[in-house]
């Protein structure tokens, strides 16, 4: 088979499991809708490794599949770009998601929806992957959309639930929020380089580097800042970065394996993705890549805060997930494009391990998502907790680990970056440092180890969510007396497979990937503007010296003391937290709304339309258009009717009169015409 | 036999009604039925050679029929389609045949009038779509009313009386300016009715807006455009299925067809003129009644709203001037032609169950129709504008198309991306998901195989046309390209 072949079978592989998963899902039994979808996405897999090979060997394509339409002089395809960024999404992706979809077997083997659920996952697989393989704006969107359009069939899953429906319909919408930026970013684009195709608009970049543009009054705006930021708007909605962010934790209440697959290690870090892809463009606008930093930091550090109060197992995960990709976000904004895309690959692996463990421990749980309901689980699921545990270890950054590596060269990177934002980035992430410790290992702990609280009179389910549970057998919890149990090995192998790349990734791919030439080429860096990785290189002497000389270094310590602190406050002393939650009630409170976004948003944004909807119609529609205008003219016409009547009389001779005269008048006009 | 496809396009249709008009009472509905099927299959069969023989490189008007008349006033029967106007000749044929298998079983009285109406108005409709005679223009125009009226009149809903005669005198009043200004032209072209003779004519500019105007208010109501618009959910709530369907697929289109066919060539000085004019007015559509529809509890009110704001999307394309623009807004026609018929037929589908079109008496259909639940999921988000499904082509295009033009106005135009998300996706919530919410959700049937199948083909439709626009979008290249050179010329000395 040629190389062009393979790539669309790359995609095409899920999309066929997806489609007879999918479309035959109430006829077909369970064991083909699995075997289907696993085998599309398992050819999607081993067909990326060998793509990967080929690429690695200097090959790289770009070409178009179709042409999907034209319009004046404008073209828009479908069609693949093929590199080194690309090929390593695929693997990301089609690695993640071949475990997502094995583990998926045992995780949902009581559902009703069964097959439906492998029908989802898989056409997540393709769009993710169009996504990625995208030479071009249009199918990016296209598959930005498609991800997000399977996120929400995927949240909503169990339909019955009012706070999935709610937080499906959420994430639809604020992402549409991000993606009203992003066509807007799209159409500048298009407007001003006359093309959408990345090789063509990226060759351009340089000479449009000082165009203005006039979009408020007489002030002139950089092209480049503006498109950046409108793109950037759009990774802000799927990257979930503050202030776009309040969609992601209410995502949990999809099921587990999606959790893991999408809303922690692809989808959401479509926005990285897409702003590595188009590092020619933010190369060009100091003020977008400021803006990026910023934001990034925010995200990182004040999700990291919320992180600590959760007391839902998947929610502790998501705002770490939220904390991370702000951190791969900062990476964005110093210019280290390719340390985001390694901080993303890294975090794809131990992520979708630390939620596939949680759900490890759900399903061990009967359903029980409250930490204060669990405790000793090692003892029951040895499995699970080595995995998490290697998760959790990769995820605060401990040496030699996957995480270690990544993050660290983030904060190496904010700390060599000279744009403006980056002493408070800095700041950011080194506080987030010791944040993620505390909360990841407190999770750790109260999960783990201590007290066994299980099988006893139970906290709510959700922690934060009392008003709901319809009679739903998905989630009862362990009844008294009754002990965990480790998880099926269709459950645990996907957990040994992730803990093995979470370990070791970073250590193998840090020095190729951020050092060598593998991103060259493909990402690109004004070294002049931006030395940043240079600076990186200076500093860097291989990864083992890396991983040592850590030791020495505050990151460390900060991670240490965080773990120090979660250990002295959850397993020595439960009663400190207790004190300072009362003691600080009102940051407790400010961090239990998760500050007032979601109020904010309720009450000005759904709230606004609403009433402004209601005001249009009411005062517009009824009241003026049709109240007055409408009935008002038939009023009118009402009143000379009575008028005209009187002409009405029903005598022949004074119709025949007046029609002589009516006659003579056109006459007369007729003949007088000009 | 190829020289008369036009012809064929409009008498096969309103033949087929007349025969099925002949089958009379209730007795023979069966057969009424069947003749209906037949004739609507017939009219779409002599409609498809005009896209296979169609000529993509010219834009001169294609399938030419002329014929004298009424010769003392050069009234002639001339018809001919070109890039703008083939595809909806196509379209309404397709369109006819679904809603005659959507009143298959629902409608029970009077069978052989209702689907005689709806076969009548399907040629009437062509008939104006092909139609290059002022006149002849103008009869199919105004005759095209009367079918309609009577289907919302006769078979409607309780108020239907009140929603027929607004619908009717809205309209109304909109076309008499239109013949007044149709009569003006023929003076002042020296005595011709041919709408491609007063493409050439000079005028001035004072003209130009008069006529622009008198366009205007008739095409305006047709749309319609905000502040014209009161008429379309009313027509639509009170409106059979078949009703909606038509009205929205089609219906609508005529008058923003005749933007393109008469107000742009005739008076392109007055279109430059006013284009920040109608845009305003298209924005407004667009923004206003995204938030009137969100509101709506009455889900047939929804999408009528959501039509009106899917229409301002297509004059806002228009009236940029640009090729994005207008072949963007082309293609927004034909998908909403897919879209809100589907949306109007998933509607009655649930209606015939429950008897209700009120939000509030659904809620988790999905648990008893999960079949329909898809369908009508893919068609929503058709209406919301997602990709791969019809509906995104013409707002991405006109989208991009209004960042060209100005950037505000892509920013308020693009606003509809969440806006349009909102509406529907908030009333799908609540009618399809969630639990059971009451006995009578508790007890609906999912689709039948005559449901599936216009609900299937439709749904095959939207994903063509989302996944290979391009095929829609050639025919209309050289039209297109035609009308915006000449709207560029100035008719001025």
């Amino acid at each position: 088979m040629d190389m062009k072949s393979l790539y669309l079978l790359v995609p095409l592989a899920p999309l066929a499991g997806a489609i007879v998963a999918g479309l035959f899902c109430r006829v077909i039994p369970r064991w083909l809708a699995h075997t289907a979808t696993i085998l599309g996405v398992a050819v999607a897999f081993i067909t990326s490794i060998v793509i990967f090979q080929d690429v690695l060997a200097g090959n790289s394509f770009n070409g178009t599949v179709y042409q999907w339409l034209a319009s004046g002089e404008y073209k828009f395809e479908v069609g693949f770009l093929i590199d080194k960024l690309t090929v390593t999404m695929m693997l990301v992706v089609t690695s993640v998601s071949l475990m997502v979809h094995l583990y998926t077997i045992g995780y949902m083997q009581e559902d009703p929806g069964y097959n439906r659920f492998f029908s989802y996952i898989s056409l997540f697989t393709f769009s993710m992957l169009m996504l990625v393989m995208s030479n071009n704006f249009m199918q990016l969107f296209f598959g930005w959309e498609a991800v997000g359009l399977v996120s929400y069939l995927l949240i909503g899953f169990w339909y019955t639930r009012p706070t999935a429906i709610f937080a499906n319909m959420k994430a639809f919408l604020v992402n549409r929020v991000g993606d009203f930026g992003f066509i807007l970013g799209i159409g500048l684009v298009l407007a001003h380089f006359g093309s959408l195709d990345y090789a063509t608009v990226f060759a351009k970049a340089p000479e449009l580097a000082n165009k203005t543009i006039n979009i408020w009054g007489s002030a002139d705006w950089s092209l480049m800042t503006v498109a950046c930021i409108c793109l950037f708007i759009g990774a802000m909605g799927k990257s979930a970065q503050v202030p776009l962010h309040v969609w992601l934790p209410d995502s949990m209440e999809g099921p587990t394996p999606i959790s893991a697959l999408i809303h922690a290690a692809t989808m959401v870090t479509a926005g990285i993705f897409m702003v590595a892809r188009m590092s020619p463009l933010f190369e060009l606008s100091d003020t977008a890549l400021s803006f990026v930093l910023v934001i990034g930091a925010t995200t990182a550090l004040f999700m990291g805060f919320l992180g600590i109060i959760q007391n839902d197992i998947k929610r502790v995960v998501a705002y770490s997930t939220l904390s991370q990709l702000g951190y791969m976000t900062v990476a964005l904004g110093a210019s280290a494009y390719s340390v985001a895309i390694f901080h993303l690959m890294t975090h794809a692996f131990f992520k979708a391990l630390l939620f596939l463990g949680a759900g490890s421990v759900i399903i061990g749980m009967h359903h029980d998502q409250d930490m204060r309901n669990m405790g000793g689980l090692r003892k029951y699921m040895p499995i699970t907790w080595i995995t998490s545990l290697i998760g959790s270890l990769a995820l605060i950054g401990t040496p030699f680990f996957a995480g270690f590596y990544s993050k660290d060269s983030i904060i190496e990177a904010v700390a060599l970056s000279n744009i403006a934002g980056a002493k408070y980035a800095y700041f950011a992430v080194m506080a987030g440092v010791f944040i993620t410790a505390f909360y990841s290992f407190r999770m750790y702990f109260l999960v783990f180890h201590g007290e066994e609280r299980f099988g006893k009179a139970h906290h709510d389910h959700h922690g934060d969510h009392e008003d709901e549970e319809p009679a739903d057998d998905h989630h009862h919890g362990l009844a008294p007396g009754q002990k965990p149990h480790e998880s099926p090995w269709v459950v645990t192998v996907p957990l040994i497979a992730l803990a093995i790349p979470s370990v070791i990734i970073g250590y193998i791919a840090i020095e190729p990937m951020l050092f060598g030439d593998y991103f060259k080429g493909v990402i690109h860096v004004n070294e002049e503007a931006h030395p940043v990785m240079e600076a990186l290189h200076h500093h860097f002497h291989g990864a083992v010296a890396m991983a040592l000389h850590a030791v020495t270094t505050p990151v460390f310590w900060l991670a240490f003391s965080g773990v120090a602190l979660s250990w002295f406050f959850y397993m020595k002393r439960p009663d400190i937290p207790a004190a300072i939650k009362a003691r600080f009630s009102g940051i407790y409170t400010l961090l239990d709304n998760k500050y007032y976004f979601d109020k904010f948003n309720e009450v000005v944004f759904a709230g606004g339309a609403r009433l402004l909807g209601r005001g249009l119609w009411k005062g517009g529609d009824v009241a003026l258009i049709d109240g007055l205008l409408v009935n008002g003219s038939a009023r009118l016409v009402g009143a000379i009717a009575s008028v005209v009547r009187f002409f009405q009389s029903g005598y022949i001779y004074h119709y025949a009169f007046t029609m002589i005269i009516g006659v003579f008048v056109l006459l007369t006009l007729w003949f007088n015409r000009a | 036999m190829s020289g008369y496809l036009l012809s064929l396009a409009i008498w096969t249709p309103i033949v087929a009604g007349l025969v099925v008009l002949f089958t009379g009472s209730d007795r023979n509905a069966p057969l009424a039925r069947g003749l209906a099927l037949l004739g609507a299959v017939l009219g779409l069969l002599v409609t498809l050679p005009l896209y296979t023989g169609f000529d993509k490189a010219t834009s001169a008007m294609q399938f030419v029929e002329q014929a004298s008349w009424i010769a003392p006033f050069n009234i002639n029967y001339h018809l001919g389609v070109d890039g703008i106007s083939m595809p909806f000749v196509i379209l309404n044929a397709f369109i006819t045949i679904l809603v005659v298998l959507a009143g298959w079983k629902v409608i029970e009285q009077r069978v052989a009038q209702y689907n005689a109406a709806f076969l009548i108005m399907s040629g009437l409709l062509n008939g104006i779509f092909c139609a290059l005679d002022g006149v002849l223009f103008y009869v199919f125009f105004e005759a095209s009313l009367i079918p309609l009226y009577l289907i919302i009149g006769m078979w409607g809903g309780p108020n239907r009386v009140y929603a027929a005669i607004k619908f009717f005198l809205y309209t109304l009043m909109g076309s008499l300016l239109f013949l007044i200004a149709l009569i003006y032209l023929f003076f002042q072209s020296g005595g011709s009715f041919s709408i491609q003779d007063w493409h050439q004519l000079p005028l001035d500019l004072t003209t130009q807006i008069w006529l622009f105007l008198a366009f205007l208010v008739a095409f305006a109501v047709k749309v319609p455009m905000w502040p014209v618009h009161t008429w379309l959910p009313d027509a639509h709530v009170e409106a059979p299925t078949g009703g909606s369907v038509v009205l929205a697929a089609i219906a609508l289109k005529l008058g923003a067809y005749g933007f393109l066919r008469f107000s742009l060539p005739i008076a392109p000085d007055a279109s430059h003129e006013l284009s920040g004019l109608m845009i305003g007015l298209s924005l407004i559509a667009v923004i206003y009644i995204g938030f009137v529809a969100l509101v709506q509890a009455d889900m047939k009110k929804l999408v009528a709203y959501s039509s009106i704001a899917h229409m301002g999307f297509v004059t806002l394309g228009f009236f940029m001037l640009n090729p994005l623009g207008v072949e963007g807004a082309l293609v927004q026609m034909i998908s909403h032609g897919f879209v809100s018929g589907a949306m109007f037929l998933c509607i009655g589908v649930l209606y015939d169950r429950m008897h209700s079109r009120q939000i509030a008496d659904y809620g988790g259909v999905v648990n008893t129709m999960p079949k329909f639940a898809a369908f009508f999921m893919l068609f929503s988000m058709a209406n919301a504008g997602l990709p791969a499904t019809s509906g995104f082509v013409g707002e991405f295009m006109v989208i991009l198309g209004a960042v060209e033009y100005n950037f505000w106005v892509a920013f308020a135009a693009a606003t509809t991306m969440i806006v349009g998300a909102a509406y529907t996706l908030w009333m799908y919530k609540r009618v399809v998901f969630g639990a059971v919410a009451n006995s009578h959700v508790a007890e609906l049937e999912d689709i039948n195989a005559r449901e599936f199948f216009f609900l299937a083909i439709l749904a095959l439709c939207v994903l063509g046309m989302g996944l290979y626009p391009l095929p829609f979008t050639e025919v209309m290249h050289a039209s297109v390209n035609d009308l915006l050179q000449h709207v560029a010329q100035s008719k001025l000395q």
